[in-house]
């Protein structure tokens, strides 16, 4: 049957259809999850609930303390919120840039949806909606308990939800339909599988700009007032952030003006009517450059060149390895370095590990006066705590993943003669040994900063080496146990479930050997403070006996179950 | 040569593969045809060593699968039905890789894939990554990385979806130049023409059982076909459409 123009506009699928599928797909979802694992679900709520309670009784703290400041109390609480929801619009903006790209030109159902006789701007209402959920759900659960607490402190009455609700909308809306039309233009000019490595690139080098900067500006100087001059200097920083252009200053006022009672409808106006010029603007361009663009993504052709150099050292560098481990290696530094999902993380890394040496040489121990060693002691004690905890992050980003990146691939592995213990130790020292140079570099660094006494950088070295060997291990068995065989971005898979498990099984491996290890210390430092002597207790024997007992097990039981299940793995 | 006995797969409640037993020797290319979901890609992921099997036993080259499946393995060449190859390596990168898989690597080796790109006119893509193949060129890449190590055995899924009519042509030509080298072949496939012209034996695969097995006469012997083509013996073993109910389909 031919239709006219008209008519088939009208026959057009609407958006509600085009999004069934992924509605659909979502409720059969949690129905499987639902049915299959009720701890795990219980597991969720009960971590969610902890998240919401944590953020909203930090944010009910700060507010109550903020209202009860006279006059500059609502001020305080204005600005804060318009900071909050500035720093919101600035990781909306670049993870829309990157949630864009695959929705609107990576997609599955594109080929489907692209051919079929869809209306172009249900097209594009549909793509947008669909981004702006993916992009910020996060967001979203994280204003929910900071939104509550503003509305109970300042008594924001059984409305204030709607008026949130009404608020917000647009301002998620515009960092949206804002980076979908700076995808739409860069796939124009670069092909999307070059696009996405750039964006890639370009959020998470901005993101880790941002925390490095924030880091450094020492937001703890806030908290020393004898660091500003007067009051005003105060009110100045306070101001600083604010600009009247801005819709997360827009959105900030609409909220403080209902929670205030001002009667000033002008932000909300403001707001709703820049999303829709912005949702007009983006669609017409989408109009114009979608189908130039996606012709575009459908190209991809990625020369690498002959062996680079890197390449041809580390073929050297594992020359002495049987052929079948040397290019099992090999391969898995390749994939690597090419994919910029998982390299780029690189970058996080680097910040993460800056802030951290940062954090610890800005620790106010050395001020002048002699600091007693009972205090530094304890002080190293809690950064070798604090240390584990960044390992243990670091693991999940690069170890956890390894064996679901196999994904379909692994048809090869299983139909090779590839032993997999071979494949599962190979994949074990390829993550742990560049994590446990990094774990000693940090642990004896920020111990030296710390002026740590010679005992406790001993007690430091031992522990940091045998955890570094079992968290790797524990990442990549329960990464086996958990796989994300499915995903097509690595950094998605440290966030799944299994991510979660692995995590919580790390920190409850280090809070062990670090309650284990509190002996010998405690010994030590009444040691100290009873006859000033130094030297190892007797108790550290049996402690790092323990401790190593304690990593071996950890080490060995979830490789072993990582190898039963992989062999028993139907793919 | 491949042997199955009682070979049984079951997912839960469904059983996928039903205790199928059948005996492959050396110099022999053997079809496995079958109605959608009919157990052939099951059965000869097992024989690949992907999917472990609820009972039953395998071996390959007169070796067991489940007992010593490294050696198995080494002397088997696996081609699936769905060409999912590492998109960050380049084509000539993953033969070198599978090459390393199965042990191999050097000069010998360095050669012998040139001379597999060049077969398969993949050397201008060589140096690309596989991520901008396209689905054909995939397939041909793992076609060449199952003959890389020189198996004794080829097990082959749907091996013509997405070639070219050319490299169709070279793939046939080379299984059956396999096979008359004293190689044995175990090929699934859906185009029964292809099936009767290149199988010397074929076996049809109903609800995970062997319907009926043999070479085209014995076939026809046992469904008492006279001389009914292989599409005719398929319909009759798995159950057509009638034409009535084709007719009302496109009626309004």
């Amino acid at each position: 049957m031919i239709f006219s123009s008209a008519e088939a506009v009208r026959r057009s699928p609407g958006v509600l259809t085009i999004l069934g599928p992924k509605w659909r797909s979502l409720r059969a979802r949690v129905r499987v999850e639902r049915s299959g694992a009720g701890g795990r679900v219980l597991l969720l709520v009960l971590l969610g609930g902890g998240f919401w309670t944590a953020v909203f009784g930090a944010a009910y703290r700060v507010l109550k303390y903020f209202k009860g400041v006279e006059e500059i109390g609502p001020l305080l609480a204005g600005k804060l919120l318009a900071v909050a929801l500035l720093s919101f619009a600035a990781i909306l903006l670049l993870s829309n840039l990157v949630t864009a790209l695959s929705t609107f030109f990576l997609a599955k159902d594109l080929d489907m949806l692209v051919s079929a006789p869809v209306d172009w701007i249900y097209f594009y209402l549909a793509k947008l909606g669909e981004t702006l959920v993916h992009s910020s759900w996060m967001v979203m659960l994280m204003v929910v308990p900071i939104l509550t607490a503003y509305g109970v402190v300042f008594g924001g009455g059984p409305l204030f939800p709607l008026v949130a609700l009404v608020t917000l909308l647009p301002y998620f809306l515009l960092p949206t339909v804002v980076g979908s039309v700076l995808t739409l233009v860069l796939v124009n000019v670069f092909p999307a599988r070059r696009a996405r490595d750039i964006l890639s690139l370009v959020a998470l080098a901005a993101a880790g700009g941002l925390v490095l900067m924030l880091r450094l500006l020492q937001p703890e100087q806030l908290a020393r007032p004898e660091g500003f001059r007067n009051l005003l200097d105060f009110i100045a920083v306070l101001r600083a952030p604010s600009h009247p252009l801005l819709p997360s200053e827009w959105a900030a006022s609409a909220l403080m003006n209902w929670l205030l009672r001002v009667r000033d409808p002008l932000p909300l106006l403001l707001l709703w009517s820049t999303a829709g010029a912005f949702i007009v603007m983006g669609a017409s361009m989408h109009r114009r450059l979608f189908a130039p663009g996606f012709t575009k993504s459908q190209e991809g052709a990625n020369a690498v060149g002959n062996r680079a150099a890197w390449q041809r050292a580390a073929a050297r560098l594992l020359a002495w390895l049987p052929v079948t481990r040397r290019e099992f290696i090999l391969k898995d530094l390749r994939v690597f370095f090419r994919d910029a999902t998982q390299w780029s993380q690189l970058i996080l890394l680097a910040v993460l590990l800056i802030v951290y040496v940062f954090n610890i040489r800005a620790l106010p121990l050395y001020t002048g006066e002699r600091v007693p060693v009972v205090l530094v002691t304890l002080v190293v004690f809690l950064n070798q705590g604090l240390g584990g905890f960044v390992l243990s992050a670091i693991a999940a980003r690069f170890i956890f993943p390894s064996v679901s990146l196999e994904g379909r691939q692994l048809w090869l592995l299983k139909s090779s003669p590839l032993d997999l213990r071979a494949m599962l130790w190979s994949k074990y020292w390829v993550g742990t040994l560049p994590l446990l140079v990094l774990a000693l570099g940090i642990g004896v660094v920020t111990n030296r900063i710390l002026q740590a006494p010679p005992f406790m950088m001993l007690l430091t070295i031992i522990t940091t080496v045998c955890y570094t060997l079992a968290v790797g291990a524990l990442a990549l068995g329960l990464g086996v146990l958990f796989p994300q065989f499915e995903t097509e971005n690595a950094a998605q898979i440290p966030t799944s479930f299994g991510g979660l498990v692995f995590m919580m099984a790390a920190v409850s491996l280090l809070t062990l050997i670090i309650v284990v290890e509190a002996i010998p210390v405690a010994e030590q430092l009444r040691t100290w403070q009873e006859n000033g002597a130094q030297g190892a207790p007797a108790s550290l024997f049996f402690t790092v006996v323990a401790v190593f007992s304690i990593c071996a097990i950890a080490t060995i039981v979830p490789l072993n179950l990582g190898l039963k299940r992989l062999t028993a793995l139907d793919v | 040569m491949i042997e199955l006995e009682d070979l049984t797969k079951r997912y839960g409640k469904f059983t996928a593969v039903d205790g199928i037993n059948l005996t492959i020797p050396r110099g022999e290319l053997y079809g496995l045809l079958g109605p959608n979901g009919a157990g052939k890609t099951t059965t000869m992921r097992m024989i690949a060593g992907i999917l472990q099997p609820t009972s039953g036993t395998i071996r390959i080259a007169g070796i067991n699968l489940r007992t010593r499946p490294l050696e198995a393995k080494s002397r088997l060449g696996f081609i699936p039905d769905r060409p999912y190859v590492y998109e960050k390596l380049t084509g000539a990168e993953f033969l070198r890789f599978v090459s390393g898989l199965y042990g191999q690597g050097g000069g010998e080796i360095e050669r012998r894939i040139d001379e597999l790109l060049e077969l398969f006119e993949l050397t201008p893509w060589k140096d690309e990554l596989t991520e901008s193949y396209s689905h054909g060129m995939r397939q041909k890449l793992i076609i060449s990385s199952a003959l890389v190590h020189r198996p004794e055995v080829i097990v082959v899924d749907e091996p013509m979806v997405g070639l070219d009519p050319k490299s169709a042509r070279l793939l046939k030509d080379l299984l059956r130049e396999f096979v008359s080298r004293g190689g044995t072949v175990l090929m699934s496939t859906h185009t029964l023409e292809i099936a009767e012209a290149m199988c010397d034996r074929i076996a049809i695969v109903v609800a995970g059982r062997i319907a009926a097995s043999g070479t085209m006469g014995e076939l026809r012997a046992q469904t008492s076909s006279g001389d009914a083509t292989l599409e005719e013996l398929f319909l009759k073993l798995t159950g057509g459409l009638a034409e009535r109910e084709l007719s009302d389909l496109f009626q309004r």
